[in-house]
């Protein structure tokens, strides 16, 4: 399996640590509810998943990288950074 | 006052040459991290050339001039090395003296991309990682910062800590390439 890092270029994967699922962070004072999905409720999809790839190795960017669990193939990888994941914080 | 001796990382491992692959510690030099405030690279990179003639290295390159060279080291992150940067940098950039803290080593000779691709996953051939070109990869699961010289000649760095390890793996590397001649 290989990423396609916006800034390196394609890599293996052992360049990379994986995180989990990319979700959009709450705000701190969100009810207890959404950080509790947050912290712990995660969609099991056989499909298309939306990760956090950390490269390590490489440049040092967090990647959110769209993944089919199915066959591993990688749909799409754009910099954590230009997302809207750390919005509430 | 005690008089210090100062190590290079590489201090008692040998240079190397073995087959046609040689290998060598690089020059002890000032080396400083260039990690540009937000929006401030375009900024950084004018204040770079007035101050030491050359630019923020284009990310996968580097930028020589003279004695000075930028390497791309990361994500908005370059490293100044052989010169002692300006103080007009720090208006527009954190800088963060990293002199001996890596192992700066140069394998060099027909075959020293046979090596490396015995340590790297990525394709560092010529057609692919010309002059200049500056990466950073894994070499043996160390974090690893290769430049590509000259046309046969690429500086390897690694943490200091790491010196010894990478000496090993390099040198395993290019008795395995001479083996198979």
């Amino acid at each position: 399996m290989r990423i396609h890092c916006p800034l390196c270029g394609a890599r293996d994967r052992r360049e990379f640590s994986y995180k989990g699922a990319a979700l959009v962070r709450p705000l701190a004072a969100a009810e207890p509810e959404a950080w509790h999905a947050y912290v712990n409720l995660r969609e099991n999809p056989a499909g298309p998943l939306a990760e956090l790839w950390y490269h390590e190795m490489g440049c040092g960017s967090w990647l959110q990288v769209t993944r089919d669990t199915v066959n591993h193939s990688v749909l799409e990888v754009v910099l954590a950074r230009d997302t809207a994941l750390g919005a509430g914080a | 006052m005690v008089d210090l001796l100062a190590k290079t990382a590489c201090d008692g491992l040998a240079s190397l040459n073995i087959g046609t692959v040689s290998l060598r510690e690089g020059r002890a030099v000032p080396m400083t991290t260039l990690a540009p405030f937000r929006g401030q690279q375009v900024a950084l990179d004018a204040a770079l050339q007035a101050a030491h003639g050359l630019g923020f290295p284009p990310i996968g390159g580097s930028c020589q001039r003279e004695e000075a060279r930028a390497l791309w080291f990361g994500r908005d992150l370059g490293l100044l090395m052989g010169v002692e940067p300006e103080a007009t940098l720090a208006q527009y950039a954190a800088l963060t003296d990293q002199s001996q803290g890596w192992a700066v080593m140069q394998l060099a000779g027909l075959g020293a991309e046979e090596v490396l691709a015995r340590l790297c996953p990525v394709d560092l051939r010529l057609s692919a990682f010309g002059v200049g070109a500056a990466l950073r990869t894994e070499a043996k699961h160390m974090q690893a910062s290769i430049c590509r010289l000259e046309e046969d000649c690429f500086q390897i760095m690694v943490f200091r800590s790491m010196a010894r390890t990478m000496y090993h793996d390099l040198k395993t590397a290019m008795e395995a390439r001479a083996a198979r001649g």
